[in-house]
């Protein structure tokens, strides 16, 4: 279900941390310890910021035994903000009707002093 | 047709799961804001939009306990409808009414709307909220749907933005789990 997936999605992305690690994933795939680098946490408490992102989609983890490199999954990532984003930039195109009326509308009122219709 | 003016883009987040809120700047005092969202022949001329759809019905009663309806038809003949009444007012400051989307007419919205000015600018606030999430993930949807005439086609810059390597503000899609 759609709804199901966008709320595992969104779920993930309530946390700063986890947020932060996407951030770093859009620039390319990176081991746990990379990712645990620039933050002041340890490595375990990365991979549980990990495996939530595992759970939603949103990040894999690569076969080498080593490393096992995370990379970003982006399909649930563009599902969710595709939701989100259709639906603002359809209220965003109302809006910029909007602007043009009130630019016309103030043009009217400076030409007539501030008389109040 | 006068020059579109930078006046901050739509910000739309989900503040719980039964809320939609939207904020924005209009570069306008706000009598003139709350007039162009209150008076039949403007709202005509900015609510309905997009290419190929007409408003057709747009009546207003503005006062408590008062009603409004607005229809736009699209360009296949299809209605869409939506009608309320009006719960609060204080002109030009504040309106509180419910929302129903007419195909839906058992799950309306209550809609709080605030205008507040600041140096000549009008702040637009809108909260959204529905009695379940189901029926404000229905009321997003329908973005969806109807935003598919819009052919708008921008995931990757949007999903850049979410990864905040791109503008962040527009996506604050924060999301409360309870």
């Amino acid at each position: 279900m759609l709804a199901e997936r966008l709320d595992a999605t969104f779920a993930a992305l309530a946390d700063p941390t986890r947020r932060a690690i996407i951030a770093r994933l859009s620039k390319g795939e990176a081991s746990v310890m990379e990712l645990a680098e620039p933050f002041d946490m340890s490595q375990p408490a990365i991979s549980k910021h990990l495996k939530v992102l595992e759970r939603a989609g949103l990040v894999s983890r690569g076969r080498d035994a080593q490393r096992r490199p995370c990379r970003l999954e982006a399909a649930p990532l563009r599902e969710a903000t595709d939701w989100l984003q259709r639906y603002a930039d359809r209220m965003e195109a109302r809006f910029q009707s909007l602007d043009n009326l009130l630019e016309e509308l103030k043009e009217k009122e400076n030409a007539h002093g501030r008389k109040k219709k | 047709m006068v020059e579109k003016r930078s006046s901050g883009k739509l910000e739309v987040s989900l503040p719980s799961d039964k809320e939609i809120l939207l904020t924005r700047v209009f570069d306008a005092p706000r009598h003139l804001v709350f007039e162009t969202m209150t008076k039949v022949d403007y709202v005509r001329r900015w609510w309905c939009c997009m290419d190929g759809f007409k408003m057709t019905v747009c009546d207003i009663d503005l006062r408590v306990g008062g009603k409004y309806r607005y229809v736009m038809v699209g360009p296949d003949g299809n209605e869409v409808g939506f009608r309320g009444e009006y719960r609060e007012l204080v002109i030009p400051e504040r309106i509180v009414h419910t929302e129903i989307f007419e195909p839906f007419p058992d799950n309306p919205a209550l809609v709080t709307l605030t205008l507040e000015e600041r140096d000549g600018k009008t702040f637009y606030r809108s909260l959204v909220l529905h009695d379940s999430k189901e029926a404000r993930d229905m009321h997003v949807n329908s973005g969806m749907e109807v935003g598919a005439n819009l052919a708008l086609d921008r995931l990757e810059e949007v999903a850049r933005s979410l990864s905040g390597t791109n503008r962040g503000s527009g996506t604050s899609a924060t999301h409360s789990q309870a």
